[in-house]
């Protein structure tokens, strides 16, 4: 038998169908490749037991021909989701063993179409970070080595797990979430695919918020077609959030394939930044390359309110994040540091519950959010947040089917290495993404090259509203042309 | 109302007059089965946090969804203030830590408020009326509740009423003294009654006012406000406003100022207290809710809820007025409470020409009933005689069959035993005799009797009244006492 773990979802998928092999099997290939690879420290808790319990009812299901489009697929979910009776923490010391009598939906619909739960994933405290260094439970390593190297890399965050398990085989996919990056950035830097959808395509009820008008939930996985099966289980209009919009979730596995001739590919004069190393240039380049020789059309477009969306966006999500997590205040779940009277429970709590990035977030939204300081800085986000809104409407009114960038300035970078004196330095590595968030767009991840040193480079592609499915095909035809990228396996 | 102060309204300090500037902030509690954003239950005095749902304990991604039965109740309370109401209104989030509020924000409404300008009439007691603007009214969560008794060294805290709807509405600073204050109060709290937008039971906290309060030389420009947070009763609202502008006139005679600060009434001592100054003030930092969208709904919708307001306490009363000659006391007193005017309403319905005894039926709630409730310290809820009989006395006055003085014995019958009271006329014999030819022959007699009387009337008149009495006394008060009246004026030859 071929290693499980090597499957695609989609090929697993078929494989279960076909009865080439069991569910149980398929589970306890990735159960093994989990232990065996402890030292990524992808997983921050493994659920054996119950992920066998959910294959075996998968294979009596898939057995009476009744199992769901997911039916007897392993899967690991970021931390951020609510998962009924399993620990839930969101990567931070101030939920502490919290484990929440609710299932988030985006979960419930992947146990919904049979899918099976393998554990939870690392993420960065609350889904802030860029590399997976902020976890409590540690930094989150990257499969990818450097040529000739075993400097540990990170693979990237906020879904650094999910990234991570992904692209060393651990699961067939898994559930990630971006608030201005955190699905595609970690795609790019391990080689594997990852898309946020558009804003409310997903629900958000279960997921622990950090910015509430920007986060948004999508799958990570090794193929264009994998993360289409994961997103059609995903996505959906939710009641109980008010923000998920109400239309229906096309098949997007059908969008594979399909042709993109004639389409309009924009290309941002913007995003061509000085000093752009000239490997991420030549990865741009080829993938414009590409896509033309599958017959789209390119065409030079201007986003010019590209170069506020960073520090409007380091407004915007701390703000929101500031209100957010105040509701960890040690009183009803989560950790507690007693102190004289209330006041001094709250600062002893938050000030040893929160990691040093959460707690630097929170004081940045505190503050501009205060009075007198409002109108100059969130009033003034909000009006730059419009702008980039509309560079982006203009732009598609001119027929722009989707826009083509590089998603990433670099590739993965290792443990340690940024961020420690500057965290402006690390912010940096959502420049070409958080524009997508502001904009309530759907991004796509997908791998297209090599950097001089061996590491995967990811090119991003930036779609109309609730337009996932061009995002896909013309994914694939990247996907097709690049080829697929596996690390080296040296873990194990 | 500047224009409109009386000097009675002011108060004299040493250094002269003084002006009380007053605005409120009441606080209405939504009547709905569910809270405003979650579907855990509103109902009152539950085993704490028995009505709490994940929403309302803050837990991790938790989404609020607006209850759509208060919104509609919050557009029908700002149609009856005559009020602005906006299609388009945005939620807020008012950031500040306590443990009573689990997210750590009380979802409010901020810059743009779901009811915008409106106003309010409130009658006086001196018969005069005012106009108190409705600055705005807007929905926000309320918070829960801290229990401090129940452990030595711990504070528990109950959820029951984390997130229940509460509208805050919010007045214009038109009032001057504190009895109108209180009257404003009261028809606040009338208007939401008739609405059934509020149960307005302050001993429940239903409706719970902030004080505004400031004190200047009359017509000079506006003091330096107070606010007395929560206070929980009309009486009390009058009372923390004279103590409190007496405190203010006290420090600005003594060449003091005034701080700008939140105070506490403390209703044993009757008197307010500092709470927090405005240096101490929160900073709220207000921003939009990102979890809701704006709220938005068209004019049909309101039109829709318009076309269904009931008939409110202004509209009543001009009615009653209108088609029953009320005096506009009278109908003011009917009207004041829901209770009151239904009841009055109800007598009408069962009262066989409303036209005719709509007026004596008025007359009779105000003064025998409301009267004997008073009395006996009950409620109309429990009036012991109900509308279909006080509507049977009214009926057998109307149309004559006894006589007022009667009607009194037989409402006292019906309230102590209860029973038909057409009936009881029956059977007690306390039907009015309308037979001339009985009567005649009682005038007779007492003519016959007493032949002095009969010619000492002729010079003076006004003893008639004597042979009506003897009359009435002789028949057990059951002589038509017209009929009675005319036939002695023609046997007296008068």
């Amino acid at each position: 038998m071929t290693d499980l773990t090597s499957l695609t979802l989609a090929e697993a998928r078929d494989g279960l169908v076909q009865k080439t092999f069991t569910a149980l099997e398929l589970t306890d290939a990735h159960l093994a490749a989990i232990e065996a690879a402890r030292v990524l420290n992808a997983f921050v808790l493994e659920t054996p037991e119950q992920a066998r319990g959910m294959a075996r009812a998968a294979d009596a299901k898939l057995a009476s021909g009744e199992g769901g489009p997911l039916a007897g697929l392993p899967l690991g979910i970021k931390d951020l989701f609510a998962t009924k009776g399993v620990r839930t923490t969101a990567c931070s010391k101030i939920l502490d063993d919290f484990t929440p009598p609710y299932e988030s939906t985006v979960s419930a619909q992947l146990w919904r179409d049979g899918a099976v739960m393998l554990g939870k994933l690392n993420n960065d405290e609350f889904a802030m970070g860029s590399s997976n260094e902020t976890s409590c439970f540690g930094p989150v390593v990257n499969p990818w080595r450097r040529d000739g190297s075993d400097a540990k890399l990170v693979p990237g965050g906020s879904s650094g797990g999910s990234a991570s398990a992904v692209a060393a085989g651990l699961c067939l996919g898994a559930t990630a979430t971006d608030t201005g990056g955190s699905i595609r950035q970690p795609a790019a830097f391990t080689g594997t695919v990852g898309i946020k959808p558009t804003y409310g395509r997903c629900s958000r009820w279960g997921i622990v918020a950090f910015a509430s008008s920007l986060d948004q939930a999508g799958p990570i996985a090794r193929t264009v077609r994998d993360s289409a099966i994961l997103l059609r289980s995903m996505a959906g209009h939710d009641p109980k959030d008010t923000t998920s919009v109400d239309r229906p979730v096309p098949d997007y596995e059908a969008a594979i394939g399909r042709s993109v001739k004639g389409m309009k590919i924009g290309i941002p004069k913007e995003y061509r930044l000085d000093g752009m190393p000239p490997e991420i240039e030549k990865l741009w380049t080829d993938g414009a390359d590409w896509l033309k020789a599958a017959g789209a059309e390119l065409v030079e477009v201007s986003l010019p309110h590209t170069k506020y969306a960073l520090p409007a966006y380091y407004i915007v999500a701390p703000a929101e994040a500031s209100s957010n997590l105040a509701r960890y205040d040690g009183v009803r779940y989560g950790a507690r540091v007693n102190g004289r009277n209330i006041t001094e429970m709250y600062e002893n709590t938050r000030a040893q519950g929160f990691g040093a990035e959460v707690r630097r977030r929170i004081m940045i939204g505190t503050y501009v959010l205060s009075a007198g300081y409002y109108d100059a800085y969130y009033l003034r986000a909000q009006k730059v947040r419009t702008l980039i809104k509309r560079d982006f409407e203009e732009c598609f009114a001119k027929g722009v089917s989707a826009i083509l960038t590089p998603a990433t300035p670099s590739a993965a970078f290792g443990i340690g290495e940024k961020g420690g004196a500057d965290p402006v330095e690390m912010y940096l590595n959502d420049i070409f993404t958080v524009t997508v968030n502001m904009a309530g767009l759907p991004g796509i991840a997908v791998p297209g090259g090599k950097d001089a040193q061996g590491l995967p480079l990811g090119l991003q592609l930036i779609g109309r509203p609730f337009d996932e499915e061009t995002l896909f095909s013309l994914g694939e035809v990247i996907e097709q042309t690049a080829g697929r990228f596996s690390p080296a396996k040296w873990w194990a | 109302m500047n224009a409109t102060v009386k000097p009675s309204q002011l108060i004299k300090g040493a250094t002269g007059d003084w002006e009380i500037v007053i605005g409120l902030e009441v606080h209405a509690q939504v009547t709905s089965n569910s809270k405003l954003f979650s579907g855990a239950s509103t109902e009152f005095g539950g085993e704490p946090n028995s009505h709490v749902s994940l929403v309302d304990a803050a837990m991790p991604g938790m989404l609020p969804v607006i209850n759509e039965a208060c919104i509609r109740q919050a557009v029908r309370t700002g149609l009856g203030l005559k009020a602005q109401i906006n299609l388009r209104s945005v939620f807020d989030r008012k950031n500040y830590f306590y443990p009573d509020l689990p997210q750590g924000y009380q979802i409010s409404q901020y810059k743009s408020p779901i009811v915008g300008e409106g106003e309010v009439i409130v009658d006086l007691d001196s018969g005069d009326s005012i106009t108190v603007g409705i600055e705005r009214l807007h929905l926000e969560q309320d918070a829960g509740k801290l229990l401090h008794d129940q452990h030595a060294t711990m504070s528990f805290v109950d959820l029951n009423r984390s997130g229940v709807a509460l509208m805050e509405i919010v007045s214009k600073p038109d009032m001057r003294t504190s009895e109108q204050a209180k009257a404003y109060v009261a028809k606040l709290r009338s208007i939401l009654r008739y609405l059934g937008t509020c149960d307005g039971d302050m001993e429940k906290g239903s409706l719970r006012a902030d004080v505004n309060v400031s004190v200047r030389k009359p017509g000079g420009p506006l003091g330096t406000r107070c606010e007395i947070k929560n206070v929980n009763s009309i009486r009390f609202i009058g009372q923390a406003i004279e103590y409190e502008a007496r405190r203010q006139i006290g420090i600005l005679e003594d060449g003091g100022p005034i701080d700008q600060e939140t105070r506490l009434f403390d209703a044993v001592k009757g008197e307010t207290r500092s709470m927090r100054s405005k240096e101490e003030a929160h900073d709220y930092r207000y921003f939009p809710d990102p979890d809701l969208l704006p709220l938005e709904f068209s004019q049909a919708y309101v039109d829709a809820l318009k076309a269904e307001l009931p008939e409110l306490p202004d509209a009543k009363k001009a009615r009653f007025i209108r088609d029953f000659a009320l005096s506009p006391d009278d109908a003011g007193v009917l009207v004041s409470e829901r209770e009151s005017a239904d009841f009055y309403e109800a007598v009408l319905g069962k009262l066989a020409n409303a036209a005719r005894d709509g007026k004596l039926a008025a007359n009779w709630v105000i003064n025998e009933l409301f009267g004997r409730l008073n009395k006996d310290g009950h409620g109309i809820a429990a009036s012991p005689v109900s509308a279909a009989q006080l509507a049977a006395i009214v009926d057998l006055i109307g149309d004559a069959t006894i006589s007022g003085k009667i009607a009194k014995d037989l409402f006292e019958i019906v309230w102590q035993e209860g029973g038909d009271p057409r009936a009881l006329v029956e059977t007690r014999g306390m039907k009015q005799v309308t037979d001339l030819g009985a009567i005649e022959k009682v005038v007779d007699d007492i003519i016959a009797v007493n032949p002095d009387k009969a010619a000492q009337v002729r010079d003076k008149p006004a003893m008639i009244g004597w042979f009506v009495g003897q009359v009435m006394k002789s028949s057990g008060g059951k002589a038509n006492p017209q009929a009675v009246n005319d036939i002695l004026k023609s046997k007296l030859g008068l």
